[in-house]
């Protein structure tokens, strides 16, 4: 690592104050010549590490902004290397200005994600936390970020060498057993063989599972609402991003395209989508729309589909009902404030919950949020458990999985321990890629282009 | 000094290791010269009269599948042959069979002395010369000296041998040849840097001592299967019977009490031995809980009453080893001819070699076998066939021989000396290879042969071998995939053979994927397939059987094989490289990886300093990437 590197470290955009951060070998060279302390005792050169000092930002000798450093000796250091923050008052102008003049003293702009690279490089973390430090900068909520956290703190590292390790004892029994065949090795039970292969499956299997519901609370969820028109869907919407979002009238049929809003409901991130209502129509507009519909159900994580308790049930809610089956769906029966006319007892084979709600006067909104968590899976969810963070490590996990079911089935088809061996073999290494122990080289480039600059 | 020849191949050693080394060089139509301290020792086995067994069935298949002799010469003097493994998968079978020593020696020397291109040289080379960094010619005891334009050592345990029984020690190689006490210090001088291993073989008793009516007869297998490819299939018959006797409680405490006579717990030897062939002492100390090891008798030839004993190797006193083994059932009367022993011997650090087996300091100078850190003949062998047909190519100026790992258990044993060294002898394992399904003794001709042929190594009538048999299964593989038998066809065989019938019709090749079915079986419907030899017929199954399993480790290979090509230059300049942790950038300067898939597997070379070198590696202009098309 030849160069220092220097961007900004804060958001980009108006704040209070904004973090000009730089690394590398030349780091307190670089800030000497951009920054003079106040007190002309102090020499940046000689600042010792976990110091501040106070002083000005300054250019061809002109005062610029007061700014306070911050010194960190490598190889204590975020990065493992010399780093100097520096912290100027907020706004793109003077951090630009700041930033432009560190290159000319010599720094270069950093990549995205070259700090956690470098970090990983020089052995300040590994590449599980390296993701998720990226998860935790990117995650949308407050539980999504308590979730990267336990990421970061080598949750999922630890679990996956307590697999690891129970593999590692199976296989160098096969192995022992095979290339010792003069040497009395027993033969490994095979019912202690089953069961060690199945309780690393299980692992596998609750990290790929736990990956949906801690992806949702990382990145969000798209809902679909959906419903016959004028049922209140575009009320809802607007009930809940506490603006008029959609065109909201009486007249059937207004809402003729998916609008997208997101909110925070449950502490989650909500991408809403509204839809045109379902229902036969002959209008070319309206039928595409009805299309759209159709199709947003099928990527949206949740439907929440409305229905009118004041006005009897159609075939057309029926059908809607029953398409909702096939998701992960919420039956929202709105208008909760007039006389029902119908049991909701109609509705709850198809969905995972059904709340009644009033969009207009604002009723229901905490049973619903209940109702979220539970659907989502959010509710169940330890946030002390290990988590799989990004598809990459999704991706290592199910291919242990699958390569574990094949040990088993192996074994169960009456194949030598030669193929269950393989089969482990391949678990082994998955392992290995998901705790990036034995990353090749893609895997870690692949880790960091989801970088941003300046962390 | 007298000169008294030129060679371009000088082979020192003429063990296992030697004999590959030698015949593949002059194969190669080098002229080659084989040096032995005795010719009376040319072939010799000093340990184990048996070659084979798990994994070094394998490397003998694949000498074989490479136009080596072992195979060939196995085949002929085969008193007993087993598959071991049976049970345990396709993968891991593995041949063994016993030798008769006296004979193995003798169709060896005198192979070797028909054998075109190649002198034998009764003669100890104590000295090499070289200049400029390369090898220029050897110096013999008597005054003598060839020049060559390479060399490879093959000295086994002769060079600075010292045996050891109880406190008795004696410079002496095995068997009573004598050490070759002088080649080493010339070593030394040329900066390679030399190590202490030892090893250890068990007594050899007299037959008639033996009470064999209390042993477990050990069989060979009906039918005995050869080694070579180029064997008939019936080319082999058991003649003789092995036994098993056991250790007891009883053995245990004679050893136990001696412990402190024995030379390696009394600190006298100062060599590390084989982990994965230890003494009956290491045995004892190791696995104390155990109640008994078993212990092979096995006969030596068919003229003479010699017998080893199999897993008693020691290097205790000779008061002590009559002791010890009269504890065992059987050997109450045991009369010892040979007593154990431990021997100490010179080797080289193997991280001082290429992948070709040269040595980096100096050019045209090769290593195989035990010099190279190894223990086993079958292992050496393997080495001397890829060290001596490397010399020969570099002085006829053709490309190296290298086999990647995953083409042969070879391939692994080279890439694990040479890449991360060696903290005892080393001895080859299924388990050392991640691809053990692909990698199988059965298939070694498919593996090898074409690279083989390819490099020179192969003449004419087994290459027309190697073609008619893959003919034969390209046809057999269609004939089984397109065949359909009916349950009137098969369900009386099945009947016969006591197996549930089957209901549907079905492709043949889709029934032989049964676990309970096997090619005889099937071949009783649909008629045993033209030109299919019975192992052919078991490597077709197998290749069907496994089929899903074989290709998931198709595909790990062919991931695993775009790293092994991004090929890194051969001075490439570690130090420069800030990025890399100190002890990536000194392990990196030692072994200099030919690739960065090389790199990785050298300990102590973190993922994270492999991203690094892979930076580094993709931004020299000079050295484009070879990213080579699937093959």
């Amino acid at each position: 690592m030849h160069t220092t590197i220097v961007a900004l470290a804060t958001p980009p955009g108006a704040g209070g104050i904004a973090v000009v951060r730089l690394s590398g070998s030349d780091s307190y060279a670089v800030a000497e010549q951009v920054f003079r302390p106040i007190n002309p005792e102090k020499k940046v050169r000689e600042a010792k590490g976990y110091t501040a000092m106070f002083g000005h930002f300054v250019q061809d000798g002109v005062v610029l902004d007061e700014v306070v450093a911050l010194f960190f000796r490598g190889p204590r250091s975020y990065t493992g290397e010399d780093v100097v923050e520096l912290s100027c008052h907020g706004g793109m102008v003077i951090a630009q200005t700041l930033i432009s003049a560190c290159i000319k003293a010599g720094a270069q702009p950093a990549a995205p994600g070259e700090y956690t690279q470098r970090a990983v490089l020089n052995g300040r973390m590994t590449l599980t936390q390296a993701e998720g430090v990226m998860d935790l900068i990117s995650a949308a909520g407050r539980q999504g970020a308590a979730l990267a956290q336990s990421a970061l703190n080598g949750s999922l590292a630890k679990t996956i060498q307590g697999h690891r390790q129970k593999l590692l004892e199976l296989a160098g029994h096969l192995a022992a057993w095979v290339d010792f065949p003069e040497e009395d090795v027993p033969q490994l039970e095979q019912s202690n063989l089953l069961q060690v292969l199945n309780e690393v499956r299980q692992g596998m299997t609750a990290l790929v599972d736990g990956y949906g519901a801690g992806a949702v609370l990382r990145q969000g969820v798209d809902v679909a609402i959906v419903g016959s028109p004028n049922v209140g869907k575009s009320t809802l919407l607007n009930w809940l991003a506490g603006f008029e979002r959609a065109i909201v009238t009486p007249i059937a049929g207004t809402t003729r395209d998916v609008v997208e809003q997101a909110v925070m409901l449950a502490d989650i991130r909500m991408n809403l989508f509204d839809t045109a209502g379902i229902r036969q129509t002959d209008d070319v507009v309206e039928a595409e729309g009805i299309r759209r519909s159709h199709s947003k159900m099928e990527q949206a994580g949740l439907v929440l589909a409305m229905f009118d308790t004041s006005r009897p049930l159609t075939d057309e809610d029926r059908e809607l009902a029953k398409l909702c089956g096939n998701y992960r769906a919420i039956a929202l029966l709105n208008k909760a404030d007039l006389q029902p006319v119908w049991d909701k007892q109609e509705l709850e084979a198809h969905f995972g919950a059904v709340v009644e709600i009033s969009a207009a006067t604002e009723q229901g909104k905490q049973d619903l949020e209940q109702a979220v968590r539970q659907v989502l899976g959010v509710d169940k969810l330890d946030y002390s458990l290990p988590c799989l963070v990004s598809q990459r490590q999704l991706a290592a996990a199910v291919s242990a999985q699958q390569a574990l079911e094949q040990a088993i089935q192996a074994q169960r088809d009456g194949f030598g321990l030669d193929a269950v061996s393989v089969c482990l073999d391949d678990a082994l290494e998955a392992l290995y890629q998901l705790s990036g122990e034995q990353a090749s080289e893609q895997v870690i480039e692949e880790v960091f282009s989801k970088f941003c600059v300046g962390k | 000094m007298n000169h008294l020849g030129e060679y371009d191949v000088i082979v020192i050693g003429a063990g296992h290791a030697g004999i590959e080394a030698a015949h593949a060089s002059a194969r190669l139509g080098a002229k080659t010269g084989l040096f032995t301290l005795s010719l009376d020792s040319v072939g010799n086995m000093p340990c184990n009269p048996s070659i084979g067994g798990t994994a070094k069935g394998h490397l003998v298949r694949e000498v074989d599948a490479l136009g080596g002799v072992m195979g060939k010469a196995a085949d002929a003097t085969t008193l007993q042959s087993r598959m071991l493994n049976r049970g345990k998968g396709p993968a891991v079978h593995s041949l063994r069979a016993q030798i008769d020593r006296t004979a193995y020696h003798q169709y060896v020397k005198h192979f070797l002395e028909q054998t075109p291109g190649l002198e034998m040289k009764q003669a100890e080379i104590v000295r090499l010369d070289v200049q400029d960094g390369k090898v220029k010619g050897v110096f013999t005891r008597l005054n003598g000296y060839y020049g060559a334009k390479a060399v490879v050592l093959c000295t086994g345990t002769n060079l600075g041998g010292r045996i050891f029984v109880g406190d008795a020690s004696v410079e002496s190689g095995p068997d009573g040849q004598h050490a070759a006490t002088l080649l080493s210090d010339c070593l030394r001088e040329l900066g390679l840097p030399l190590r202490r291993f030892k090893t250890g073989t068990p007594a050899r008793i007299h037959r008639r001592s033996v009470d064999f009516s209390v042993l477990e007869v050990q069989p060979g297998d009906e039918p005995p299967e050869p080694f070579s490819f180029l064997s008939e299939e019936d080319g082999v018959q058991n003649k003789i019977q092995c036994h098993i006797a056991y250790t007891n409680p009883e053995t245990h405490k004679v050893i136990q009490d001696n412990l402190h006579r024995s030379p390696l717990y009394g600190g006298a030897i100062e060599g590390i031995g084989p982990r994965y062939c230890p003494s009956i002492e290491d045995k004892i100390v190791r696995f104390a809980d155990k109640e008994r090891h078993q212990i092979f008798v096995e006969p030596c030839g068919l003229d003479t009453e010699e017998m080893y004993l199999q897993g008693m190797s020691s290097s205790l006193p000779e008061d002590v080893q009559n002791q010890m083994y009269r504890t065992i059932q059987g050997l109450e009367q045991v009369e010892i001819l040979r007593p154990a022993y431990a021997i100490e011997y010179d080797c080289i650090d193997p991280t001082a070699l290429k992948l070709t087996l040269e040595t980096r300091k100096v050019q045209g100078l090769y290593g195989a076998g035990q010099f190279n850190g190894t223990s086993g003949y079958e292992e050496a062998a393997a080495q001397g066939l890829l060290a001596g047909a490397n010399a020969a190519l570099q002085v006829l100026g053709k490309p190296e021989f290298i086999l990647e790992r995953h083409t042969s258990y070879l391939g692994t044993l080279v890439d694990d000396l040479v890449t991360k060294g060696v903290m005892d002898p080393y001895r080859m394992m299924t388990s050392r290879s991640e691809y053990r399904l692909t990698l199988r003794q059965d298939n070694a001709d498919e593996r090898l042969t074409p690279l083989a042929r390819e490099a020179g190594l192969i003449d004419d009538t087994r290459w027309q071998a190697y073609e008619t048999m893959l003919e034969a299964k390209t046809r057999e593989m269609k004939r089984l995939q397109t065949t359909t038998v009916k349950p009137t066809q098969l369900n009386p065989v099945l009947e016969e053979a006591g197996l549930a019938p089957i209901e549907r019709a079905a492709t043949a090749a889709e029934l032989l994927r049964r676990p309970e079915l096997d090619y005889p079986l099937l071949a009783k419907a649909i008629g045993w397939g033209d030109g299919v030899s019975r192992r052919l017929a078991a490597r077709i199954t197998t290749e069907i059987k496994y089929e899903g399993y074989i290709a998931r480790q198709m595909r790990t290979i062919k991931e695993v094989k775009r790293l092994e090509h991004i090929s890194i230059p051969e001075y490439f300049d570690y130090s420069a490289l800030d990025g890399l942790r100190l002890e990536a950038r000194e392990k990196l300067s030692k072994i200099q990886p030919r690739s960065v898939g090389q790199a990785g597997r050298i300990p102590g070379v973190s993922p994270a300093d492999l991203a690094v070198l892979s930076m580094a590696v993709a931004s020299l202009s000079t050295a484009p990437q070879k990213e080579e098309a699937d093959d």
